[in-house]
């Protein structure tokens, strides 16, 4: 497969820091090979950018491999750019057609204040995984296969919840900025599990009161955060969520005061 | 693990949804009771049937307390519908210069408080013309309820309303009941979302069609059409 080379036009969100005001700002592309990632198109316009004495436009990236959950921008409308299952370090420059105006913008939510440029802090996911996404006690090292019984379907869902990588894809493409979809995530994978069950109801409780006070939307149920997860974590965690929650909050423990 | 964090229910996002779902399915519910009484009119008997049928939930005092009920489900589902438009427009304070919901979304889905907007409209329009000029205030004295209804609905425009209406409840309700049931969490295996998301779909075309039916048989019948 050859390469092909297109000239393109960025536009960019620029914000000097966390309370500056920002702006777009455009910027040409000439000989832009296929083969190049999303990020590095990002970095030949900054090599550009310091060429020309220019400031740098700061972005996320940390392995490119897509499993970090580092990058992450609003490419064209969309969450991690137009291709499915695809994180922006994943997403190549063939996606585009020569000639493009691809418009670059960082996450947009309360929670998810810009830093710089395309940079956004998401302390606030790290806040809702310490009010509860762990297991609280030492369970040992990996037991050996079948040796606890899990029906294959419950792994896998386990599995494919904990695929979630945190880069907040859900949030940015959803029209509340809600986080249901991290959260349910997160939850959903604990809970099915025999050492995350213990603490399955504490979890729900903190975790989906954290994601309150952290001032994410409220879910509508759009599916939007399903169609641009890059690790296509489902819908159906969110219900097990609410499940999880109400039951948590509407049964009693025998013990509970 | 203590307890560090926890809300009373109904003050947590997933409270606040809960009662969406619990309001808006339960006025689902009200819709076929509606309709029910509603298809009496297609009977052709000068209105005695319906007219008997409205006498009857006049003087039930059941019925009243079920009237009650299902004016505070509206004022609950309304006024927690205005909130959460407000909290979720507030979490996202600068939006998007390009943004293609259409990729990830029905737009039925995210216009739900677009929708809900008009059926409030609709459902004051509604009730001022039937359940306050003719039930609660009997401002037309002498005209039966049938009689009114059939006045109101030959009128070719205020059918028209009617229908479009209809045509916007099909809408909210075509998203609605999935996003209720999801909300209450009946939706985790994808075999039951997909059945339930159908249920919702064939529910979202039926209920409507069946109500504008009514209207636009007695505007045809009215017109000599029929």
């Amino acid at each position: 497969m050859s390469a092909n080379y297109i000239n393109i036009t960025v536009e960019v969100w620029r914000q000097p820091g966390d309370k500056a005001q920002g702006r777009f700002e455009t910027y040409s592309l000439q000989n832009i090979s296929t083969h190049m990632s999303f990020l590095e198109m990002l970095d030949v316009l900054n090599e550009q950018l310091q060429k020309e004495g220019k400031e740098p436009v700061a972005f996320d990236h940390d392995c490119r491999e897509g499993i970090c959950g580092s990058c992450g921008m609003y490419i064209n409308g969309r969450a991690h750019g137009p291709q499915e299952l695809t994180t922006a370090c994943q997403l190549h420059m063939r996606t585009f057609q020569d000639g493009e105006h691809i418009v670059v913008e960082p996450w947009r939510a309360r929670a998810f204040p810009v830093l710089k440029d395309l940079v956004v802090d998401r302390g606030a996911f790290d806040r809702i995984q310490q009010a509860g996404g762990f297991v609280s006690i030492d369970t040992g090292s990996a037991p050996d296969a079948n040796e606890i019984p899990i029906p294959k379907p419950i792994s896998d869902y386990a599995f494919e919840a904990a695929a979630c990588i945190g880069c907040g894809a859900c949030v940015a493409a959803c029209k509340n900025a809600s986080a249901m979809l991290f959260v349910s995530a997160k939850v959903s994978h604990l809970a099915l599990l025999p050492q995350g069950q213990v603490e399955k109801r504490e979890r729900v409780k903190a975790m989906v009161a954290q994601m309150d006070a952290e001032g994410f939307g409220n879910c509508s149920n759009t599916g939007a955060c399903e169609a641009e997860c890059p690790k296509g974590i489902s819908l159906s965690n969110i219900a097990r969520m609410n499940r999880e929650y109400l039951s948590a909050k509407l049964s009693q423990k025998q013990y509970d005061k | 693990m203590e307890v560090k964090l926890d809300v009373p229910l109904l003050t947590s996002s997933i409270g606040k949804k809960l009662l969406m779902a619990v309001t808006g399915l339960g006025l689902t519910f009200f819709l076929f009771g509606h309709l029910a009484g509603n298809l009496l009119l297609l009977k052709q008997d000068g209105g005695v049937a319906f007219n008997e049928y409205a006498a009857f939930m006049k003087s039930s005092p059941p019925i009243w307390v079920s009237e009650i009920l299902v004016f505070a489900g509206f004022v609950m589902h309304i006024i927690q519908g205005i909130r959460l438009t407000i909290l979720n427009a507030k979490a996202r304070p600068v939006g998007y210069k390009r943004n293609k919901g259409s990729a990830n979304s029905t737009f039925y889905s995210r216009f739900m408080s677009v929708t809900g907007t008009i059926l409030l409209i609709f459902l004051i329009i509604h009730l001022w013309s039937f359940f306050f000029k003719h039930k609660l205030l009997n401002l037309e004295p002498g005209v039966d309820l049938y009689t009114a209804v059939v006045l109101a609905f030959s009128n070719v425009y205020y059918t028209l309303f009617y229908v479009v209406a209809m045509v916007v409840l099909a809408f909210h309700l075509a998203h609605g009941v999935q996003s209720a049931v999801q909300t209450l969490g009946w939706q985790i295996n994808p075999k039951v979302a997909r059945c339930i998301q159908n249920i919702g779909y064939a529910l979202a075309v039926l209920v409507p069609a069946a109500f504008a039916m009514v209207p636009l048989y007695i505007l045809f019948a009215t017109q000599g059409i029929f």
